[in-house]
């Protein structure tokens, strides 16, 4: 390549003028072709966060049961027995529009790296998913190809798809979002970091061989999409999970030695970002042989296997005297293994090829100087109250169209694809319960996870819509029974240049911050997507968060199912909130209000007091109360349990639809044997509730005479996704 | 009694086979890489599920070619027991272990949901916990578990009783809703002419502990724990 390097080239690398103008300091010359890719990919939004680091410092990231907290390829928090849970989401959002299929499987493989290279063997998927516009044909082409993709991945390597959520809303048509979770097992002793070290020490490259797939994905990922995304399907990378498979028992067959210094995934950015952070940690240098890299095609440059964005593989730091028997475990999984470098003292990034220094960087100002921006930031303007709102619908007809709505119908078409099981340790599977359980092999104790966020309240409110998504989490571990412990998160939010949408994320981070705080749910990990935007279209803000919580006994672990005979009670306390309910958008037909507020201290209290009832095993079945209400939440739980509900009458003081529909957070419908024993307990804790009925015959009887069959709400809400999709 | 799973290259339900056989037989299973040609002290030999080499060419045409198959094939000739579960079918049918071949689903989708199975003879080493006519739950997991063989073979495999399962509805009926991936005659598992060798698609060993959603599964093992364990 030919190529002068030069600012426009450095701007067509996303590089804008200040930056590149940094880069020729630091450099004190023009940088090669591939130096300035390794300082565009290194300083792009997706590898430096430059936009949104000054306010994630804000998040709480601390607790005793945290051992490893942001900073490492994934998050680590003590779950008892000596072990620990590894887990990150993270978004693979640009591609999956581009490429669904690819773009959603390789999100997939690329997560599942960054939990196995800690030491953990992955246990656990899940996906929180946001598409179009049902009614457009594109959404449904992204639809099929997405949960093909992660299917197409997920059940190949072997890891159950145990969770997720899916929104549909038009502001996505142009942008999906698609936000992979992976949950994996270690000792908490067997913690492997990427902090490189040892003077000498052999650099090791394993896995597939190289080719020019994803070639600056980080920065495509890092831009606003245009007319032109049809053409930058070259930059989406192709996924292997059988390759992932085997990496998977290689890596932990490795790390079962003490063979292992440090270890690394090559994910955004490739073999650059997982150099440049290894030894960047280490305060080392490291030289690379770029001959020595295994290679998928010939006559690649330096520049082409730097950026390169090929899946599965690692690079990894030897200890002395370790490369036979390393060697031979990776040849017996029939993988690629080749020393391509050393751990220097030269605190430089040298990469030679053919003869040549293609590259030779010094580390500490690539990292000190990456750009770090206070970006302006408008405060989202407050959205005026609702007022009162007639009932247009009345309240059956009302329950049937939300249970049948996009949102709200049955994701059975989606999981049914996912292979849930294989494992042999799931406990509560795809629908059974408000948070998935996965129990851990040879012990009693499980994992709750879950993954949550309302797009349209933060929209709305951001910062009471980031502090509903942490509150929504921590609420489905809790309906389990299961003790909330960390969460990792996935900011997905449009272009950052914009104040208004920048005012979002600084809004939101405010509001998950405080809900982390007061719910002693810490953030360990997470991802940051920005520039979610179509020729200028941005997405409603998604800081989707992922919650893991731990149930010491999996048999205490209760679903959303009751039984025939079943008293119901509510706790926490209704207001009738219809402010951005999916009643007032599916039923009114308008997206107006604020969204319900968020009682950190109710919901604390609630939580708290439900948890107990169900680790005394008082309780059959428990469901949070979300999206569509109580009366939605009532119908889920009649349908999970095959049987009808005699519910009692709405209380005086507020519309029937106010009460049924309502938003209202910090409530639960609890399943039990013996309601006015609940009802004592929760009075004399102080916790709002109220009798709902009680578990009977098969229909949803009402008073005033309604009655909706249960059948008939089951027929609405599958028929959906396979009508559309089938 | 000694079980041994084999383990090829991208196989992914050799844990969940080893616990069920562990949790059934009171001894753990001996994990068999693919290139191991001694098969010596085992009784039981299992194919797991799992994507060997990632499905890729033909789900399990790469690892029938595997070293380790022609241990398979000998033991199952001195009369030794086999187990092919999902991809561990696949790969009897690509060797030759078993007759016919199992195509992508009908509907062309990855399946994975609870089906339910009817026993079609309980007087096999497989079987013998349960009732003939019974009928279990078992979780599917595929994409391709269309069992297809030509007329004449079908109909031979019904003649000498080697259907094992077949796809039914709750009640054990069969009928189109119930065949979920499309089966000829709603095969779900087959013998070989000894009845020695058995390969079906659903995953029994997902399904051996309660805690999990029941032990509809656990019949198979236990049959199995009752002939070998003498």
């Amino acid at each position: 390549m030919a190529q002068p390097v030069d600012a426009a080239l450095a701007r067509s690398f996303g590089l804008s003028a200040e930056e590149f103008a940094t880069v020729l300091a630091i450099m004190g010359r023009t940088p090669t072709l591939a130096e300035l890719g390794v300082f565009s990919v290194m300083w792009s939004e997706h590898c430096s966060y430059k936009s949104s680091r000054v306010w994630l410092r804000t998040l709480p990231t601390t607790a005793p049961w945290v051992i490893h907290g942001p900073g490492e390829n994934a998050g680590v928090v003590a779950i008892g027995d000596g072990l620990a849970a590894i887990f990150k989401m993270e978004s693979h959002n640009h591609p999956s529009f581009i490429e669904p299929y690819q773009g959603a499987a390789t999100g997939v493989g690329g997560i599942l790296r960054d939990v196995y290279t800690m030491g953990a063997r992955p246990i656990a998927n899940l996906n929180a998913l946001r598409f179009g516009d049902p009614g457009l044909a594109v959404t449904r082409r992204v639809v099929d190809g997405v949960v093909r993709g992660i299917g197409g991945y997920g059940n190949c390597v072997g890891v159950p798809t145990v969770g997720g959520e899916v929104n549909f809303h038009p502001a996505y048509n142009g942008n999906p979002l698609v936000n992979a979770m992976t949950v994996g097992i270690a000792p908490a002793d067997r913690i492997f970091l990427s902090a490189a070290a040892g003077i000498g020490n052999q650099v090791v490259y394993v896995g597939s061989r190289t080719g020019r797939d994803g070639i600056h994905g980080a920065t495509m990922a890092s831009a606003e999409f245009g007319a032109d995304a049809e053409e930058k399907r070259p930059t989406v990378q192709v996924g292997d999970p059988f390759t992932e498979k085997l990496l998977i028992e290689a890596c932990l067959e490795l790390m079962a030695t003490d063979a292992i210094v440090a270890i690394q995934d090559m994910g955004a950015a490739g073999l650059t970002s997982s150099a440049v952070e290894m030894a960047g940690k280490g305060g080392v240098g490291i030289e690379l042989d770029m001959d020595a890299v295994p290679q998928r095609e010939t006559g690649m440059s330096a520049y082409e296997m730097l950026l390169s964005e090929s899946q599965e593989r690692m690079l990894i730091v030897l200890r002395p005297g370790a490369e036979a028997m390393a060697r031979a475990i990776f040849e017996k999984w029939e993988l690629a293994f080749a020393v391509i470098g050393r751990i220097t003292d030269t605190g430089r990034f040298v990469a030679v090829h053919a003869g040549v220094v293609e590259v030779d960087i010094p580390l500490d100002p690539l990292a000190e100087a990456a750009p770090l921006y206070t970006r302006p930031h408008l405060p989202p303007v407050p959205r005026a109250p609702l007022g009162p709102v007639a009932d247009p619908l009345g309240i059956e007809a009302a329950l049937l169209r939300l249970v049948g709505c996009p949102d709200l119908c049955s994701r059975r078409w989606i999981w049914d694809q996912y292979d849930s099981t294989v494992g042999g340790q799931t406990v509560k599977r795809p629908g059974a319960a408000d948070a998935a359980i996965v129990r851990l092999d040879g012990s009693r104790r499980a994992l709750a996870l879950t993954t949550d966020c309302t797009p349209r309240y933060c929209l709305a409110d951001p910062q009471v819509g980031g502090a509903q998504a942490v509150a929504e989490a921590w609420r489905n571990i809790t309906a389990t029974g299961a003790r909330p412990l960390a969460v990792t998160d996935n900011l997905n939010f449009g272009n950052p240049e914009k104040p208004e949408i920048m005012g979002q994320f600084v809004a939101a981070i405010a509001g998950m911050g405080a809900a982390c705080r007061a719910l002693d749910f810490p953030v360990v990990s997470g991802n940051v997507s920005l520039y979610n935007e179509t020729d200028g279209q941005s997405i409603l803000p998604t800081p989707a968060i992922g919650g893991l919580g731990v149930i010491d006994d999996a048999a205490l672990a209760v679903g959303i199912a009751p039984g025939a005979g079943d008293e119901l009670v509510l706790i926490g306390a209704t207001a009738g909130w219809l402010g951005q309910s999916l009643w007032l958008r599916e039923i009114a037909g308008r997206e107006d209000g604020p969204p319900p507020p968020v009682d950190l201290a109710a919901e604390r209290a609630n939580g708290d007091f439900v948890r107990g009832e169900i680790l005394a095993g008082r309780v059959v079945a428990c469901h949070d109360v979300s999206d569509g209400g109580l009366l939605v939440a009532l119908a889920e739980m009649a349908m999970a349990g095959d049987t009808g509900l005699a519910l009692d009458a709405a209380p005086e003081g507020m519309g029937a639809h106010e009460f049924w529909f309502g938003e209202d957070q910090a409530r639960y419908v609890l399943a039990v044997a013996d309601a006015p024993a609940l009802l004592d307990r929760a009075a004399a804790a102080g916790i709002a509730a109220r009798r709902l009925g009680r578990c009977a015959g098969t229909d949803l009887t009402l008073a005033g005479g309604i009655t909706i069959s249960v059948r008939a709400c089951r027929g609405a809400h599958e028929a959906f996704l396979p009508n559309w999709l089938q | 009694m000694r079980a041994g799973i084999v383990v090829f290259p991208g196989i992914n339900r050799e844990r969940d086979m080893a616990i069920a056989i562990e949790s059934c037989f009171g001894q753990a299973p001996r994990l068999v890489w693919h290139h191991e040609t001694d098969l010596a002290g085992l009784d039981l030999l299992v194919l797991p599920g799992g994507f060997s080499y990632g499905d890729y060419l033909r789900c399990g045409a790469m690892a029938a070619h595997s070293p380790v198959m022609g241990a398979v094939a000998a033991h199952a000739r001195r009369g030794g027991y086999v187990l092919g579960v999902c991809n561990g079918f696949q790969i009897l049918t690509e060797a030759g272990l078993l007759p016919g071949a199992l195509l992508r689903n009908a509907g062309l989708r990855f399946l994975s949901m609870d089906c339910f199975l009817r026993v079609e003879r309980a007087d096999t080493v497989f079987t013998s916990r349960w009732a003939a006519g019974e009928v279990f739950r078992a979780p599917m997991a595929h994409g391709d578990g269309n069992y297809t063989a030509d007329a004449d073979t079908l109909d031979r495999l019904e003649g000498e009783g080697r259907v094992a399962f077949r796809y039914v509805d709750a009640d054990g009926k069969t009928s189109a809703a119930a065949n979920l991936n499309g089966s000829a005659r709603a095969i779900a598992g087959i013998y070989s002419d000894n009845a020695r060798v058995l390969g079906l698609m659903p995953h029994p060993e997902d399904l051996v502990d309660p805690l999990l959603g029941g032990v509809d599964g656990r019949p198979l093992f236990d049959s199995l724990a009752a002939a070998l364990v003498a």
